[in-house]
């Protein structure tokens, strides 16, 4: 429970200056490092060392620090978010960490993912998916009453399941074919679970997995991968409502 | 159904029919060829595969088969090759174990094994109980029906090459490892699964990948074995 | 001396808001396709605003630094949002949310602007349903309350622990859509630095682009400024690490004029501070106070145990546990408002009862609730944010007490607004938290999602309309003019000196030096000589800065030291004005505590004959003072009392 100090780590850190250069990876030394830190501050410290070498600090994204955001995104030591479960980055603490340990940091790895500068990743295939019918379409005013249309307990916890997603990435950047589809099922799934949704479900399913494909994503294989590295655990039966939804929508063609 | 199959699920879509089909074939297959442990003199087998050559439905199945081995086989290339595309640049340090099963990440590997197995065994029997023949093939008489002899060609081929056993062994195995993953992920391609049925299915997958592998696999050892004399 | 008009309409209270929406300007549809509305961020205020206005017909640009609108810094409130609906028939009432909110918010509130929130909450949760927000509901079907402090009544509804995440989903779901249709041009990790005046009206804006570092500008017939609030100048807070005063700040300089600087909330449930590597400080719901019971040692030894780590809380027999909420409040207890509960955390860890090694942390214990309900009720109700704290701190609240200690949370001051939400500058709008007006000195839980929403979808969508029908007349805003030349060139430069410094130390150096300085004099306690002292101390900082700043990086690229120093830079000025404004407040009132004005009893003692009024600064001159303007506050409808939830 007490925190210890990590005395030495080798971080081993892409770089890339931006879009359009080649990057590599560069090797740096950090030391005394607390193991209730949390990974960011460390690379806080490692960036803070960085500056006083006049030297320029690693570009990483960022913002909440409390795992909901959705900005921070690194794929640490080989997994998405690092080695823990159910985390973002940002949650993610150093003691998970042995002392001496080498640890490798890389940016979401993901065609439909540029890469802008080191560790930051442009994310806007995801607001363009949500974009092409992630909604319901009303507008402001006009609506009845919040408890006019009552919806089922169950019902409503599974969408609340589904729309626990932080759109962060992770289950692109760790599905080996960097699928977007848990993504895309959790918003297609929130929508369909109710009322207010489902009329156009059918509409929503289609335009969404349409823009998907445009984007240059990865087809699903039902791995899993992307559950298992999701921060909000979010599962894949929401992607088997989406082929249905799908497979409904399409059939009515 | 306008562009079902340019859009990546509908490609899923039929990649998991066709995968469903395969399996069913399976099953039919299976059973058929256990009839060659289960009666030693050969003559239930020979007669489940005169039934097989013989019969009007089995022959218009036949190239329907054909056809879903050449779907899968070409809708899976198509997706394998849309997944590659879709990572450009790779990790540089990737650790998948605890996140997904290797069945999994690598069924197309084990879809190409299945396939070369499959060339293997099409030319050991297929080729030649439908063109080249064999002398082992003589035709032989089952109350009152001729037939070729099916069952000296198959025990044929394990008395007589411990290679070939092995081979029938890992095809068996490769099988199976792709049933592991593909028996339910068909069902979670298509929809039908949700929270509930995917712990019923997974469960279903690995004992049905299990009877198919050892089903197969029992077949070369029984013969290997010299269980049948 | 500009003249202050909040512009109250006259008339009953409970009748205001109807009668101004029945007699101000409506702009035709056809006349809102020729008009532009600027946006600068893109949380529950501004987010619902661009979607509701590009709804209406108007051309909106929105501007968030953030890499999408849905990482806004809303999204992590969690306990809930207010709404008085009366669904659980315990006689709540608009009244009644209205009467809490000012009591709440220690009478610093304006009467007029707190009804109208009041008055349409019910509508934002009719409408949050609507776009599929997936609120907790009863097994019958039916929405599910819960109670938050400060209130008598169950009136919060929520989403489990993401309540900000899933009602700021639900309007960029809305703001999606008018994407997609073409009415709202969202420009991400972009950051506004100044605004364009022309002829006295906000014309629009200069931002940074975040990727290129370029300055780009934008014009618009009106601009509104959602921007959130400055609780960053204290390094340490439970705010996101890119929350920022720039914008507000520049505006201020522009002549909107500031409200209430010092007024900010402390919230009483965060994770304790661990060490001094730490970034960024975690904030626990405050709807964890529903089951769970705040206490410290009732001996002294006992807690200097805890802070050797020699005893184990769990060890401690109840009647060695002092519950010293429900002692001193025991009407309220554990739900009394944020600034209540922190300053009572503070007072029995300055006696030394603190319970983890730094001395500063109480104990929030749920064995009580889990004894009581058993424990799935409670895994239901808090399950993510228990997983949250496990994560942090690798301890198991279920089986041992959390420790929570307070932290910076949300700032009640901001831009000064008239009944319209106008700042000073005609055409300048400020929403949500970037605005003074609804909270007072202290808001109360689950109330800053419902003002920023109540602002965004069902107030500036009105009051903007009154002020753009006077422009269907003007043509689009060029950008091509002497105005919009100055403002980039403002920018440039201020910029380019930052970066020229070339000195040793970086921005988060500074940062860290004023966040210590803040916490010291302009923390939960207050007094003239401390204030004062940090007066000195934040210009001798400033100095420093200016000469040792060091910004590595290019300066036409992304550059997150740059963005920093830029942000850092205005904090250094921001906290000044927060000193001054607390200088002059020698009253204690909600989150404001001067140790020159308590009670008997060591309560906040407010001075009403002296200032029952909102501080409005204006800028005059880098070298100069700011000049103070008094807007008294006039309460017909609230008897005005010392706070008590004893």
């Amino acid at each position: 429970m007490a925190d210890k100090i990590l005395k030495e780590l080798t971080l081993k850190i892409w770089r890339q200056k931006d879009a359009k250069s080649k990057g590599g990876f560069e090797t740096y030394k950090i030391h005394d490092i607390s193991t209730g830190s949390s990974f960011l501050e460390m690379l806080d410290i490692l960036n803070e060392q960085l500056v006083s070498e006049n030297k320029e600090p690693v570009a990483f994204d960022h913002d909440c620090r409390e795992g909901i955001c959705g900005t921070c995104s690194l794929f640490i030591d080989g997994r998405a978010h690092g080695p823990d479960d159910d985390v973002t980055t940002c949650q993610l603490h150093m003691r998970r960490f042995q002392d001496g340990a080498t640890i490798t940091i890389e940016p979401w790895r993901c065609g439909a993912f540029p890469v802008i500068k080191d560790l930051i990743v442009d994310r806007g295939a995801y607001e363009k998916i949500l974009q092409a019918g992630g909604y319901v379409s009303v507008n402001t005013g006009g609506v009845p009453d919040g408890n006019a249309i009552p919806i089922a307990k169950p019902a409503a916890d599974e969408a609340m399941d589904a729309a626990a997603c932080i759109g962060c990435g992770a289950c692109a950047a760790t599905c080996k074919n960097s699928s977007a589809m848990l993504f895309v099922a959790a918003k297609v799934s929130q929508l369909a679970l109710l009322p207010q949704g489902k009329i156009e479900a059918a509409r929503r399913a289609k335009a969404m997995v349409a823009k998907m494909d445009e984007l240059g994503f990865g087809n699903c294989t039902n791995t899993g991968a992307c559950e298992s590295e999701c921060p909000k655990s979010i599962s894949i039966e929401h992607i088997a409502r989406l082929n249905r939804e799908f497979l409904k929508a399409k059939l009515k063609d | 159904m306008s562009n079902f199959l340019t859009s990546s699920i509908g490609k899923k879509i039929i990649l998991s029919l066709s995968g469903l089909f395969l399996i069913a074939f399976l099953c039919v297959h299976l059973a058929l060829n256990l009839l060659l442990i289960v009666d030693n003199s050969g003559e239930l087998f020979n007669i489940g595969a005169h039934f097989m050559a013989t019969n009007p439905i089995i022959k218009i199945v036949e190239p329907i088969l054909a056809i879903g081995f050449i779907i899968h086989i070409i809708l899976a290339s198509i997706l394998t090759l849309q997944n590659r595309g879709a990572r450009p640049i790779k990790y540089d340090l990737r650790r998948q174990s605890g996140n997904c099963t290797w069945a999994s990440r690598n069924m197309y590997i084990l879809g190409g094994l299945v396939l070369i197995f499959l060339f293997v065994h099409l030319w050991n029997f297929w080729w030649k109980i439908k063109f080249a023949g064999d002398p082992l093939l003589a035709e032989i008489n089952v109350d009152g029906t001729a037939m070729e002899n099916t069952y000296a060609l198959v025990s044929g081929l394990f008395k007589s090459s411990i290679i070939y056993c092995f081979l029938y062994i890992l095809g068996g195995i490769f099988l199976g490892l792709h049933l592991t993953h593909g028996f339910w992920s068909a069902f979670q391609s298509i929809g039908l699964c949700n929270q509930i049925w995917r712990k019923r299915l997974e469960c279903l997958a690995k004992i049905f990948a299990f009877i198919i592998a050892a089903g197969f696999c029992i077949i070369p050892l029984y013969f290997m074995l010299g269980l049948a004399n | 001396m500009t003249e202050l008009n909040a512009k109250i309409p006259a008339g009953p209270l409970a009748q205001k808001w109807s009668n101004h929406k029945a007699h101000i300007n409506v702009v035709s549809p056809a006349n809102k396709r020729k008009l532009d509305v600027i946006i600068v961020g893109t949380g529950l205020a501004g987010g619902s605003a661009a979607a509701s206005l590009a709804e209406l017909g108007y051309n909106v640009t929105t501007f968030c630094y953030q890499d999408s609108p849905r990482r806004a810094h809303s999204i992590a409130a969690q306990g809930g949002i207010n709404a008085a609906k009366n669904y659980t028939n315990d006689n709540d009432s608009v009244y009644r949310l209205f009467y809490e909110t000012i009591k709440g918010g220690d009478y610093r509130a304006r009467e007029a602007n707190v009804y109208r929130l009041a008055e349409v909450s019910n509508a934002i949760i009719d409408q949050c349903v609507a776009q599929g927000v997936p609120f907790a509901r009863d097994y019958g079907g039916l929405l599910d309350n819960r109670s938050f402090g400060g209130a008598l009544v169950s009136r919060t509804f929520y989403a489990r622990g993401q309540t900000g995440q899933q009602l700021l989903l639900g309007c960029y779901g809305a703001m999606n859509r008018q994407i997609e249709k073409g009415k709202i041009k969202s420009y991400t990790r972009h950051e506004v630095l100044d605004i364009v005046i022309v002829d006295g009206k906000a014309r629009g804006v200069i931002a940074r682009n975040l990727v290129t570092g370029k300055i780009e500008r934008f014009g618009a017939h009106a601009v509104v400024l959602a921007t959130g609030g400055y609780g960053n100048v204290f390094f340490l807070s439970t705010n996101a690490m890119g929350c920022n005063g720039s914008a507000a700040w520049q505006a201020y300089k522009r002549g909107a004029m500031f409200g209430n600087p010092c007024f900010v909330q402390i919230h009483p449930t965060c994770i304790p501070v661990h060490g001094d590597q730490q970034s960024k400080l975690t904030l626990m719901s405050e709807s964890l106070r529903n089951d769970g019971r705040v206490w410290v040692p009732k001996k002294l030894e006992d807690a200097k145990k805890l802070q050797a780590g020699t005893l184990h809380p769990n060890d401690i027999p109840d009647e060695d546990r002092d519950f010293y909420l429900e002692r001193r409040y025991p009407a309220f207890g554990n739900l009394v408002p944020r600034d209540v509960a922190s300053r009572a955390a503070k007072e029995r860890c300055d006696a030394g009862f603190g319970v983890n090694n730094t001395g500063k942390a109480v104990f929030l214990d749920f064995k009580y609730a889990i004894d009581r309900l058993g424990r799935h009720v409670i895994e239901e109700r808090y399950g993510n944010l228990f997983q949250m704290y496990e994560k942090i701190t690798a301890v198991d609240p279920y089986n041992n007490p959390m420790m929570i200690y307070p932290a910076i949370h949300y700032s009640m001051g901001g831009l000064w607004v008239d009944y319209n939400l106008m700042t000073t500058i005609p055409g300048l709008y400020a929403i949500g938290e970037c605005n003074f007006s609804d909270h007072g000195a202290n808001r109360l839980g689950a109330s800053a999602l419902m003002q920023g929403l109540a602002d965004g979808y069902f107030v500036l969508p009105y009051t903007i309309g009154d002020y753009l029908a006077k422009d269907i007349q003007t043509p689009k805003i060029k950008t091509n003019t002497p105005e919009f030349d100055a403002a980039e060139k403002h920018v440039t430069d201020r910029l380019r000196k930052l970066y020229d410094i070339k000195g040793t130390k970086s921005p988060d150096h500074f940062h860290k030096m004023l966040g210590h300085i803040m916490w010291d004099y302009i923390g939960m306690a207050r007094e003239a000589e401390g204030l004062k002292k940090a007066i000195k101390l934040i210009a001798e900082l400033k100095d420093e800065f200016y000469k040792d700043l060091r910004i590595t990086g290019e300066f036409t690229a992304m550059n997150n030291e740059l963005e920093k120093a830029g942000r850092v830079a205005d904090f250094l000025e921001i906290a000044h004005l927060m000193a001054l404004d607390a200088l002059n407040r020698n009253e204690s009132c909600g989150g404001h505590f001067r140790l020159e004005s308590v009670t008997e009893e060591g309560e906040a003692k407010r001075d009403d004959e002296h200032y029952q009024y909102v501080s409005v600064w204006e800028y005059k001159g880098d070298d100069k003072e700011p000049e103070l303007h008094k807007e008294p506050l006039v309460f017909e409808n609230i008897q005005v009392a010392q706070r008590s939830y004893k």
